[in-house]
């Protein structure tokens, strides 16, 4: 409060007790103004705006009752306390002053004790309300501040967590925010092959703590996605950040999806998520994409599993995954939609409108109620490869340097093979030769189908014909997984480049430690997707015939050398 | 929601019940009842009574594990409902606390 002394306003239409008023109140300290009748009150109370109002009741022009009313409204957000002055004794009329808005009377004539009594009085209950005010005024502009500030963090969140390549046409979502922030994350990236990822993850708690961890989960992803890193690696490394920055016991419940469409199969790996659904087309058989780890960052690196598992996808399939939003939604019966209404209903639904029966069957759920967590949804569509040819648009180099003949030998032992995985290294020395960045795609894809088939058929001596039926499908990726926990031999890589502006070859020689196969004696088979080498040798063989000017084997079959032509058309 | 603890006599074990909805606003509540035991290294905590338990209460659970001593440490997640306990499976805290 102010120092100054409080400013009161007497009016009085009787000068004597206006006179008598005035003198008492200036004795206590007070700055006094006086007005003769009501409407004089209203003139001075707009000019001086005093702190206390004294009014008579009864007065000519607007009587005490009037104005009471006139200076409440003119008064709305702020308190100015108004005693009425008052010979009157009748109840009813006493309660009439306190309903016009006084806060107080005085009866006639005035006792000097009682009136300084009710002045300190009405002081400290302005005291208190300045004081309430200016926190209420304090806590507005706080608000109002923080609303500010979380508007601009939640746009930066959602160009983190809510961007790649979900616009896509074959990725349908539906991300209903809770509050300002969403703890929702979906991420979708092509790695330089063309496989697509995508991960939905679930931050615990909203706002600040989501918005931050999704910056490293989103940066993890994308950059490792584009280099050509492999889910367990991407995975792995986005677990280790996050529990690095997250407080303990908060965590990031995720499903990653890698989705390869032309070896027809989806990799992923579920800490804490609801299943996803995979639907397929052909017999309307559905699987389920199982919660089989803990959350993302609430183990440390020693203690993570990336284990991942796989199932074969067909051109058609829908997969279908979504946070515990969408199971909890409660009805306003305080319901569950439940995970197995949403199984149903993704059965049911025609194929081309599953995302679309779910989102409106969980709405309906619903009803008014707002729902209790973040609802997130997302359909990822598996096309025909032939369609699909959103590979990353590669850099083009305008810089003349970097390496223009060269040569490499790399070499990996049993050791190595079980831990690491080559690619993204051999990819990142390939691009250091600026005239290759335009080909990242096809170099990544050539080297990925070289290095599994040296792999899984070389090393691990797998047969591929096994992917040719369902059940076979899942065997061959359990033995995989079998195999490399006891892994013997080695890859080896050579690579050659000579090439300038205008274009050049870069061949690349695998040999592995296996026994070699019966390859196919000449290309052409490859070429022709009709011809047998399709069935036995997958669809690996036919793609690195049709993307190499030469592919040739030398015997036994454990050694393969491929030319990889490029030219620059100025 | 409210919640109770109970120490063993000996001070070995210390069992904290929940009920109702064990979510974010037990957080300090759940918080207090373990801590000033520093010598407790084994707990216990009763779900018989809780109808839900949200993301926050597994991050409470995670910070009692912590406290209890991490990989090192004791903790019994016990008498779970069928719901509560569908969402301890699908968070496959099965691998760091004992649920029965």
């Amino acid at each position: 409060m102010s120092d100054l002394p409080t400013r009161i306003l007497v009016a009085d239409d009787n000068a004597t007790d206006r006179l008598l008023l005035s003198s008492i109140v200036k004795k206590e300290g007070y700055e006094v103004i006086s007005a003769v009748d009501g409407a004089d009150a209203l003139c001075k109370f707009d000019e001086c705006v005093p702190d206390v109002v004294l009014l008579d009741a009864m007065m000519p022009k607007l009587d005490g009752f009037e104005v009471a009313k006139i200076i409440r409204k003119r008064t709305v957000g702020s308190f100015v306390p108004i005693v009425f002055l008052t010979s009157l004794t009748e109840a009813d009329e006493l309660a009439r002053c306190l309903d016009a808005g006084g806060d107080d009377f005085l009866s006639k004539p005035y006792n000097k004790i009682i009136l300084k009594a009710k002045l300190n009085a009405l002081d400290r209950m302005r005291a208190l309300h300045t004081e309430v005010a200016d926190q209420r005024d304090q806590i507005s502009r706080h608000h109002a501040y923080l609303l500010a500030e979380q508007e601009a963090a939640k746009a930066v969140f959602d160009n983190v967590a809510h961007s790649g390549q979900l616009h896509a046409p074959y990725i349908k979502q539906l991300i209903s925010p809770l509050a300002v922030f969403n703890g929702d994350v979906v991420l979708a990236a092509h790695d330089p092959g063309g496989d697509l990822y995508v991960l939905l993850g679930d931050f615990t708690g909203h706002g600040l703590t989501a918005a931050i961890g999704a910056m490293p989960l989103a940066d993890t992803f994308y950059g490792m996605t584009a280099k050509g890193f492999s889910a367990q690696d991407i995975l792995r490394e986005a677990n280790r950040k996050l529990h690095a920055v997250l407080p303990a016991g908060y965590f990031c419940c995720a499903t990653l999806l890698r989705l390869n469409f032309r070896k027809g199969c989806v990799e992923y790996w579920n800490g804490g998520l609801p299943a996803g659904v995979l639907l397929r087309t052909r017999d309307g058989s559905t699987a389920e994409l199982t919660s089989t780890h803990l959350a993302l960052g609430i183990l440390d690196d020693r203690r993570f599993d990336a284990a991942t598992q796989v199932f074969e996808i067909n051109e058609g399939d829908k997969l279908l995954l979504c946070t515990d939003g969408v199971v909890e939604a409660r009805n306003p019966e305080g319901e569950d939609f439940g995970y197995d209404t949403l199984r149903r209903i993704a059965e049911l639904a025609p194929h081309d409108r599953v995302f679309e029966a779910v989102r409106d069957a969980v709405y309906g759920h619903l009803g008014s109620r707002a729902s209790d967590d973040d609802l997130t949804l997302v359909e990822v569509s598996v096309l025909d490869p032939a369609q699909f040819e959103s590979r990353p648009v590669a850099a083009h180099d305008d810089s003349p340097g970097g390496p223009k003949d060269w040569s490499l030998t790399y070499e990996l032992g049993a050791r190595s093979l079980a831990v690491f995985n080559p690619l993204p290294l051999l990819q990142h020395i390939l691009m250091e030769a600026p005239h290759l960045r335009p080909c990242a795609g096809e170099i990544y894809t050539v080297l990925s189908e070289l290095y599994s088939n040296a792999l899984e058929h070389g090393v691990m001596g797998l047969d591929s014909s096994l992917k040719n039926s369902a059940d076979g499908f899942s065997r061959y990726y359990e033995a995989r997984a079998a195999a490399l926990e006891n892994l013997q031999g080695f890859v080896r890589f050579e690579m050659q480049s000579a090439g300038d502006e205008n274009g050049g070859t870069l061949t690349v020689r695998v040999k592995d430690s296996g026994a070699g196969f019966d390859y196919p004696k000449d290309i052409e088979q490859w070429r022709n997707p009709r011809s047998g080498a399709r069935a036995y040798h997958g669809r690996g063989l036919v793609l690195l015939g049709e993307l190499c000017e030469s592919v040739r084997y030398r015997d036994p079959g454990n050694e393969v050398e491929v030319v990889f032509r490029w030219e620059v058309h100025q | 929601m409210a919640i109770s603890s109970e120490l063993a006599e000996d001070g070995a074990r210390l069992t904290i019940s929940v009920s109702g909805r064990f979510d974010f606003s037990a957080h300090k509540e759940f918080r207090d009842s373990y801590e000033g035991t520093e010598d407790t290294r084994e707990y216990t905590v009763d779900l018989s009574e809780a109808s839900y338990l949200d993301s926050s209460a597994l991050g409470m659970l995670l910070l009692l594990r912590d406290h209890a001593g991490g990989d090192n440490g004791s903790v019994e997640i016990v008498n779970c409902s069928p719901d509560v306990r569908k969402i301890l499976t699908i968070s496959n805290f099965d691998q760091l606390f004992t649920i029965h």
